[in-house]
């Protein structure tokens, strides 16, 4: 390419306190391209996605727009220059319509006091043809789903007059025929010479849409190259740093057993239909599927969490319907939620009342908490899952998210649940704690018996540590694999079968 | 995320103690106490160390001191109670219409102590209900506490003001106004019902599973439901336990004034709050305690009471107390900032 | 037209069958002099209602407004009269001056100190009560002290209507200059990048900030605004009573409050309309007013005025509610 790349990043570094969350990074953004950043959590993108667009300054290094360095580069000077961010809450305005959201953006950036109502509804009808989707302009975005409001957030940006879009997670919130719209409008964006950085952990996507990658792994860039060089072997080495495709787990033989959780013909609302689902004390079964696919509304259901569930579930052979989560809890039901900070963990609090908070009936029968009681068992458990903390008296605020993870897979080993439903067991957790935490699911699966749904978007995850995997589509259960036909390929042949089967 | 991990996991007493929150803020309380208090008899020792003085203060502190920690058990879990004043003056008046209505053409005060029980008990009741109501809005109909609570104190002003008819109801039995003016060995008997609650809500929040679940709702509200907290019935029997205790105070100030009036203590309900958030209670949940609510109780009576030996107007010690919430808004940020 | 489906429409209805059912239990509430007593206690409610309005559209609530709409008053009027000064213009551009200035201590302080305004705002009106109270003075200024100026302003009237028995009454012209700040503020909140901000900021003050809008200025302009409507309408209201009293709008907190929660604005803020708080008001004014007429007796007013709040509430929280999903 002759001319000079849209944005390039030269050798730059970014510390927080004594971390390195960028360590001498450079990286080129070429003109209409559509590149894709992969890295796990922690590895810097986020870092990355605020320095390219002016929130953080770095410590090292230089940028250059156009070829020529822009010295200390600000939010509006960003926006200036063409680069617009898509964050994974969309940052619209709830409460107002589809015409202002796209319209304020654009009016704030000229200096405008009034607002020339007709001129926005003008603006807003002609970005939303030159992406060749049709939205009820005075719908407040609230109305929208998830995809219509990411629509929205691509809109807006385009009416910023962007050049590079830089999207945060973009998919994780969209079902699989909207992923394939997104890509569309990516790549007509591409052919209105925009570029896009996706920004992502997730195999299919990146080998799909993307042209380039760029992979990063604790602050550094690990490998770059256009993307017919990979393929999710060598991105997920890359990713983590290692084959994650060590050993296998193998259940326990469970013949004559009774099953510890069984769903027979089971619904959900409208997220999943007719499910029949087993699991055998000692088993790790994964759920697998697209985001959507109606996974988290069975766990959900099975937790009580859910109203709307119907069909048969026993536990050991004994029916239960669940209502509440202090029933599934009684019932020796266990969940794992996928988002641990605003779901699951209390960060201020302590360790200690972390652990406790699901089993206080144990600890305070009455209404008396036993503290010694309830401060031994957590230090037990404390010892038991190898929480490095200054001691259970820690805030949970204060660790790292394996150990953080720990606490949250702790808590239920403190009410003696017997079916634990993990919802994203690893995400957010470094690699080295990631296999850790891998190791813990499987060894008190083995000791404890218990019996563990393993929902993941995560192949390797689900091919290391189940022993056998349900393949969800669009709320039903479509397939299984198990033993020798359990591996990575296979459950991506299965997810990518899925969405060659589904209309575009 | 960056983990703390410390090796050290053995830390001395006192570290411990000073990185505790609450203990810090309980301490920065304890001090301002005896500064107020050495500045105070410096400046007038004769009057303020009198025992005359500390005794009042005894005699009408505990009702402000319970309106306080009423309001703080709202906090704990990200709510407001703007309804206690309502309440307690509700509580009040419906006791004292019983009298009068058992009383009958006599006057309440011939009364004995039967009745008084007995009022003691419907006082106590439409705290209860009171609270009841607001916890149903809050909890059942999704209303947000500001403005559920709001409605309720009109209402339950407005009920006071129905069964008076506006003017004071006066004149209650004499072993109603033991509650508020009576003494047992020599300590006056608000003092003792307010240092018994203490120590009661004290071991509630700090000792038992209900305290600590208010406090988990509080942090979290989301996390605590699937943790399987219960979170709407408790959040009811918070707002009920705010409501009794409102109630208790509304005892307190009609037997101390032998009257009770729709508008009585109306000033309470901004000391309430200030003495709560002084206090170390977190007004978007999650962290309270009954001894930082205590310590702040304690401060900012004897510094109305310093402000009002120096012939300072009420109303500029509406001002200091106005002054102080904001001040202590302003290190508490402050402090939040440093820290971060 | 999207008015039909809007909650400015829902309220235009239940506002009209309301006047319907007191009208059947009193025909006396169609009468002319009741219509017109009416709007004018409409005036001073819903000119500092229009002012909480702008602070729930942001997201917040204010309860220092009456606090504020004494000082205004009660520091002019007190000023008036010291300095024997007899004017119109000069007082009410400095109420609400006064008014301005300690919305911004407000706005101030809950932006800088990223505060809970529910509490902020009991702290400043606890301070301006106690300094008004305590430094300037505690006794009302009465009819014959009052500026004669201020006295006629009030008396203003648009029409004036004769009765059978020759006496007249009259429609204050303060309804017009109410009607014309609501104006003024619709059109700013509408068709202005300031009054969008608002709306913004009160929908997501984190994407109000990433869009590039200057969230403090934001803030200034909504509790100036309010400040400055409430020491405006507390002058208002003492040049139509005649008298200044410096322990006035004690409560009317809350059914001003309830007047725009009937509106339709939402505590969560961004949503809420100039319409909608302008018909909540009426509703509410015409029920507190029309107790007598239907023969309830006035000690209810309270439990009606809480109730009605409490109903308005719940129904917007299952609006929201709903709009969530």
């Amino acid at each position: 390419m002759p001319s000079a790349p849209l944005i390039e990043l030269r050798n730059v570094s970014k510390r927080f306190g004594g971390v390195r969350a960028l360590d001498d990074v450079s990286l080129t953004l070429d003109t209409a391209r559509i590149h894709c950043l992969a890295g796990e959590n922690g590895s810097g993108k986020s870092t990355l996605i605020k320095i390219v667009s002016g929130v953080y300054q770095p410590d090292e290094g230089e940028i250059l727009i156009d070829g020529k360095p822009v010295g200390k580069l600000d939010p509006a000077t960003s926006i200036a220059h063409g680069v617009q961010v898509i964050y994974q809450d969309f940052s619209l305005f709830p409460t107002l319509s589809v015409v202002e959201n796209l319209a304020l953006n654009s009016f704030l950036r000229e200096g405008r006091q009034r607002i020339d109502w007709r001129r926005a509804r003008k603006m807003a009808r002609e970005v939303l043809a030159r992406l060749d989707v049709k939205l009820d302009l005075d719908a407040t975005v609230e109305t929208l789903p998830a995809a219509g409001r990411q629509i929205v957030a691509i809109a807006r940006a385009m009416l910023a007059d962007a050049r590079l879009i830089i999207m945060d997670e973009p998919t994780t919130t969209l079902t699989g025929r909207e992923v394939e719209r997104l890509f569309r409008i990516v790549r007509d964006l591409q052919d209105q010479g925009i570029a896009t950085l996706f920004v992502s952990h997730k195999m299919r996507e990146m080998l799909e849409i993307s042209e380039h990658l760029t992979v990063f792994r604790n602050g550094k860039k690990v490998t770059e190259g256009p993307i017919a060089d990979f393929d999710e072997r060598a991105i997920t080495r890359a990713m983590t740093g290692r084959d994650l495709h060590q050993g296998k787990f193998t259940a326990p033989d469970t013949t004559g057993k009774t099953p510890r959780l069984e769903l027979r013909n089971v619904s959900v609302g409208d997220k999943a239909q007719n499910i029949d689902l087993t699991l055998m004390p000692g088993e790790i079964v994964g759920l697998s599927g697209l985001i959507g696919a109606g996974r988290k509304a069975i766990a959900q259901a099975i937790f009580g969490l859910r109203q709307d569930m119907t069909g048969e579930m026993r536990l050991d052979g004994q029916p239960i319907a669940p209502s509440s989560v202090p029933e599934a809890i009684a019932a020796g039901l266990a969940y794992v939620p996928e988002d641990r900070l605003s779901e699951g963990l209390f960060l201020t609090r302590s360790i200690r009342d972390n652990s406790i908070v699901s089993s206080l009936e144990r600890f305070a029968p009455r209404l008396w908490l036993n503290s010694e009681k309830a401060a031994a068992q957590t230090r037990k458990m404390f010892e038991e899952m190898a929480i490095s903390a200054p001691g259970i008296d820690a805030p949970v605020g204060t660790l790292s998210g394996g150990n953080a993870q720990r606490v949250m897979i702790g808590r239920w080993l403190m009410t003696h649940a017997r079916v634990l439903i993990l919802n994203g067991p690893t995400v957010g957790v470094d690699v080295g704690s990631k296999e850790q935490i891998h190791g813990i699911i499987q060894d008190l699966t083995r000791k404890n018996d218990l019996a563990v749904l393993m929902i993941s978007d995560d192949m390797p995850e689900l091919a290391a540590n189940c022993n056998r995997v349900l393949c969800m589509r669009e709320g039903r259960i479509t397939g299984e694999l198990s033993g020798a036909t359990l591996t990575e390929e296979a459950l991506d042949a299965a997810l990518s079968n899925e969405t060659q089967g589904e209309p575009a | 995320m960056t983990s703390q991990t410390n090796p050290k996991a053995q830390r001395s007493f006192l570290t411990t103690m000073l990185s505790d929150e609450t203990a810090r803020t309980n301490l920065l309380l304890g001090g301002i106490c005896v500064l107020v208090l050495v500045a105070m008899t410096a400046m007038r020792p004769n009057m303020f160390l009198s025992s005359y003085n500390f005794e009042s203060m005894a005699f009408f502190m505990p009702e402000l001191g319970i309106l306080s920690i009423a309001m703080m058990i709202a906090m704990l879990t990200g709510g407001i109670d703007l309804s206690i004043v309502g309440v307690a003056n509700l509580a009040g008046i419906t006791a004292g219409t019983l009298f009068g209505m058992m009383a009958g053409e006599n006057g309440s005060s011939v009364l004995g102590l039967g009745p008084v029980a007995l009022g003691v008990c419907a006082a106590l009741i439409v705290g209860l209900l009171a609270g009841l109501l607001n916890g149903f809005l809050i909890s059942v109909l999704k209303i947000t506490p500001i403005l559920a609570t709001l409605g309720t104190g009109q209402v339950f002003i407005g009920m006071c003001l129905v069964l008076t008819g506006g003017p004071a109801i006066v004149g209650f039995p004499a072993g109603w106004n033991a509650i508020g003016n009576g003494k047992i060995a020599g300590l006056p008997v608000p003092l003792l019902l307010f240092v018994a609650i203490c120590i009661g809500l004290s071991l509630l929040l700090a000792r038992t599973s209900f305290g600590l679940r208010l406090k988990m709702i509080g942090t979290n509200p989301k996390a605590a439901v699937y943790a399987g907290v219960r979170r709407g019935q408790m959040i009811v029997w918070s707002y009920m336990l705010t409501g009794g205790l409102a109630a208790m105070a509304g005892i307190l100030l009609s037997a101390r004034t032998n009257a009770a009036k729709s508008d009585y203590g109306s000033s309470y309900l901004l000391q309430a709050v200030l003495i709560a958030v002084l206090g170390g209670t977190n007004p978007a949940g999650g962290r309270g305690n009954v001894i930082g609510v205590a310590l702040a109780l304690i401060s900012l009576t004897l510094l109305s009471s310093g402000f009002q030996m120096m012939r300072m107007s009420n109303h500029l010690i509406d001002f200091v107390w106005g002054g102080f919430l904001i001040l202590v808004i302003a290190l508490n940020s402050w402090r939040r900032h440093r820290r971060s | 037209m999207s008015f039909l489906r809007s909650s400015d429409a829902i309220i235009l209805v239940i506002l009209a069958v309301a006047m319907v059912l007191i009208g059947l239990v009193n025909p006396a509430f169609w009468q002319m002099s009741n219509l017109f007593s009416l709007l004018k206690s409409n005036v001073v409610i819903g000119i500092m209602a229009l002012g909480v309005l702008l602070v729930m559209i942001s997201g917040g609530i204010d309860v220092s407004f009456t606090a504020f709409a004494v000082a205004g008053m009660y520091l002019v009027v007190k000023v008036m009269v010291a300095l024997d000064y007899n004017g119109v213009i000069l007082p009410f551009m400095s109420a609400t001056l006064i008014g301005g200035l300690l919305g911004l201590m407000n706005a101030g302080i809950i932006h800088r100190f990223s505060m809970i305004p529910l509490i902020v705002t009991l702290g400043t009106a606890s301070v301006v009560r106690g300094l008004v109270l305590g430094l300037v003075g505690t006794s009302n200024v009465n009819i014959n002290k009052m500026p004669t100026a201020l006295i006629e302003f009030g008396k203003t009237d648009l029409l004036v209507l004769e009765r059978a028995n020759g006496s007249t009454y009259g429609l204050t012209a303060m309804v017009a200059v109410y009607l014309g700040l609501a104006l003024l503020l619709h059109l700013v909140l509408k068709h202005t990048m300031i009054g969008r901000s608002v709306y913004a900021y009160g929908a997501d003050p984190e994407a109000a900030k990433r869009v590039g809008f200057s969230t403090g200025r934001t803030m200034i302009f909504v509790y100036v605004t309010a400040g400055a409507l409430a020491g405006f309408s507390g002058l208002l209201h003492s040049s139509m009573i005649w008298l200044a009293n410096p322990r006035d709008f004690v409560g009317l907190e809350l059914d001003v409050i309830a007047a725009v929660v009937l509106g339709g604005a939402s505590i969560f803020g961004g949503r809420g309309t100039v319409l909608g708080t302008v018909l909540g008001v009426f509703i509410l004014v015409m029920i507190q007013n029309s107790l007598i007429l239907m023969g309830i007796d006035t000690t209810w007013q309270r439990v009606v005025v809480g109730a009605m709040l409490i109903a308005a509430v719940t129904v917007t929280a299952l609006r929201d509610r709903r709009a969530l999903v």
